[in-house]
């Protein structure tokens, strides 16, 4: 699929010098700031995208992308497309040397309009996303942007812009650093970033297979997740193979600390490596990448009326898939709150609530990643040795299994403490509580719960209708798959967020009880 | 005689559990994170108390695949 561009354009506000005040303007086109950008025109707010390329990056990066981000794609027009050409699985297996020591499953629960994963290379996903914000005519996207200064006051941000024409400045009420690792919007902001820094490095090779060839046997027609430690093609490292879309494979090697990382870059080295995995010099060499990972995160994501999401916000390795993923639930999470914010229906609360939410979600994600790239890189004789314990007792042991970390994947967090959420009253069996993601589940006429939510807030009335002010009612039967899902009894109430996030839930309604929760889901709280 | 529980029995804090046995010998030198675990090894036998159990596990310890 060719890769659509942005080219740079001189706009009338630079010509004329008099800056064109914009009610958001979002700092780099990756897949976290075009999400963002949807997001926030589906809600009528203009968005101005600023990037200092005028191409998507080069090569796959990001390649899993889990159930929750998705949901959100699909509500922002691409979500089906990008099921419907990636890659499906459900099934990971470790091996130690040869040996499988541990196999999981994400077990994906029937019933969901989304599956629980699908592998699309990310130049593949930003491709439908910058399509999708070209036809809409509330997204501006340009090219060869780059920010190089940052100054607010109360009433605004004024921003610095570097283009092929020279410097000018944009004038902005919010603006939404979405601008990656090395995060230019984080630096001009002076905050710090700061975690685990981890020495191994490693390098990705992403191969197309000449017909027949069966990755160490994988059947590419049932792909998954393969992933080795201390194998014979490899020995003394790791090795992750994950399958992506167009017969294309994404092997990734751990070199480790010492490795020499120019003479890693050598094509044929590079080669020599794939084929020793292979067992086959049947394949072709697409793409290739040598990376060294941290684990950290910005200690703050709000600034004033600058804030921060995706890598600019926080790092993760990839053993997990929760860089990209949480990335995008960072902009369905900021999406509602800053249209919210700039109606005057949301207090400035909510935008601190991003922050809280989200500090909360990252840390989450950092633990996950922490413990996973420990686990794969261990720092200590003693470590590596209690590992190979640990991988030797899960062949043969089930107590031992658990312990095998070869990265935990991506699930959205719950914002457990949230200060939008409205605590249960009332004891629940089972279901989401709130600040837990809520579930799709199907509908009886067809169709899917997820496709009815439409990134507004929604009150799920179980059993019966009623009519609340201020929120749009879904009436679903007061038993059955959906029901169970929640927790639900007939009467029972939940109030969904636009991020489809529980707020609160009741098991008789009350119109006072849901508009004082809807009032604190705002930002108010009476 | 009581068996050896080979049962995960951390729940979902395995990786917690794992990430603190780690932690815990972090900075030894390698001498010193042996003795570590030999000391750990005696301090965990006491508590289990159950000779016949002990024998099932250092039974266990000594079948290896590679």
């Amino acid at each position: 699929m060719d890769l659509p561009r942005y080219p740079y354009h001189q706009t009338l506000e630079q010509r004329s010098g008099q800056p064109q005040r914009r009610p958001v303007v979002v700092v780099g086109a990756g897949p976290v700031g075009l999400t963002l950008a949807l997001d926030l025109a589906k809600r009528a707010v203009p968005v101005v995208v600023i990037d200092d390329s005028d191409r998507i990056g080069e090569g796959s990066r990001a390649v899993c992308w889990a159930k929750k981000t998705l949901e959100v794609f699909d509500r922002l027009g691409v979500g089906e497309s990008v099921a419907r050409d990636g890659v499906r699985w459900q099934r990971g297996r470790v091996f130690h040397g040869e040996r499988e020591a541990y196999a999981f499953d994400l077990l994906p629960e029937a019933h969901h309009k989304m599956p629980a994963m699908v592998n699309l290379q990310q130049d593949q996903v930003e491709a439908r996303l910058v399509r999708a914000a070209q036809l809409d005519g509330r997204i501006e996207l340009r090219g060869r942007h780059e920010l190089i200064g940052l100054e607010q006051d109360s009433d605004g941000v004024t921003l610095n812009v570097r283009t092929p024409d020279g410097l000018f400045d944009m004038r902005a009420d919010w603006v939404v650093g979405c601008d990656g690792a090395r995060s230019p919007t984080r630096s001009l902001l002076g905050l710090s970033f700061q975690g685990q820094v981890f020495e191994d490095r490693f390098l990705i090779a992403d191969v197309r297979l000449a017909p027949g060839v069966r990755p160490r046997g994988l059947d590419p027609a049932l792909p998954e997740r393969w992933f080795w430690f201390d194998p014979p093609f490899h020995r003394g490292q790791s090795v992750l193979l994950h399958a992506q879309a167009d017969g294309l494979w994404r092997i990734d090697f751990q070199l480790g600390r010492d490795a020499d990382t120019e003479a890693e870059r050598d094509a044929g080295r590079i080669k020599a490596r794939v084929a020793a995995m292979l067992d086959s010099d049947g394949f072709e060499l697409v793409w290739s990448s040598i990376y060294q990972f941290c684990c950290r995160r910005a200690e703050r994501f709000r600034v004033g009326r600058v804030l921060l999401a995706g890598d600019a916000a926080h790092q993760v390795s990839p053993f997990g898939a929760r860089g990209a993923n949480s990335g995008v639930q960072d902009a369905d999470n900021l999406g509602w709150k800053l249209a919210a914010v700039l109606r005057g229906e949301g207090s400035d609360a909510l935008l601190d609530a991003y922050e809280f939410e989200r500090i909360e979600a990252a840390d989450d994600n950092i633990g996950h990643s922490t413990r996973a790239t420990d686990f794969i890189s261990p720092k200590s004789a003693l470590s590596r040795r209690l590992r190979r314990a640990a991988l030797d007792l899960a062949a043969r042991t089930e107590f031992a299994k658990p312990l095998v970390n070869s990265g935990r994947l991506s699930l959205p967090s719950a914002h457990v403490d949230s200060p939008l959420s409205t605590p249960d009253a009332e004891a629940w069996a089972g279901g989401h509580g709130p600040g837990c993601p809520a579930p799709d589940a199907p509908l009886d006429g067809g169709g899917w719960l997820s496709e009815r939510l439409r990134g507004g807030f929604a009150l799920l009335a179980f059993g019966w209708p009623v009519s609340a002010e201020g929120v749009p009612v879904i009436t679903l039967p007061g038993e059955g798959l959906a029901a169970t899902r929640y927790g639900a009894r007939p009467g029972s109430v939940v109030l969904l967020r636009p991020d489809a996030v529980v707020a609160a839930r009741w098991h008789r309604f009350d119109a006072g009880a849901v508009s004082a929760a809807l009032a604190r889901a705002h930002g108010r709280p009476q | 005689m009581t068996k050896l529980n080979l049962t995960p029995n951390f729940g979902p804090e395995a990786d917690a559990f794992y990430a603190e046995l780690i932690a815990a010998q972090a900075g030894l030198s390698d001498d010193e994170a042996a003795d570590w675990l030999a000391r750990l090894t005696l301090i965990l036998c006491n508590h289990i108390g159950d000779r016949d159990v002990l024998r099932q596990a250092f039974a266990l310890a000594h079948e290896r695949h590679d």
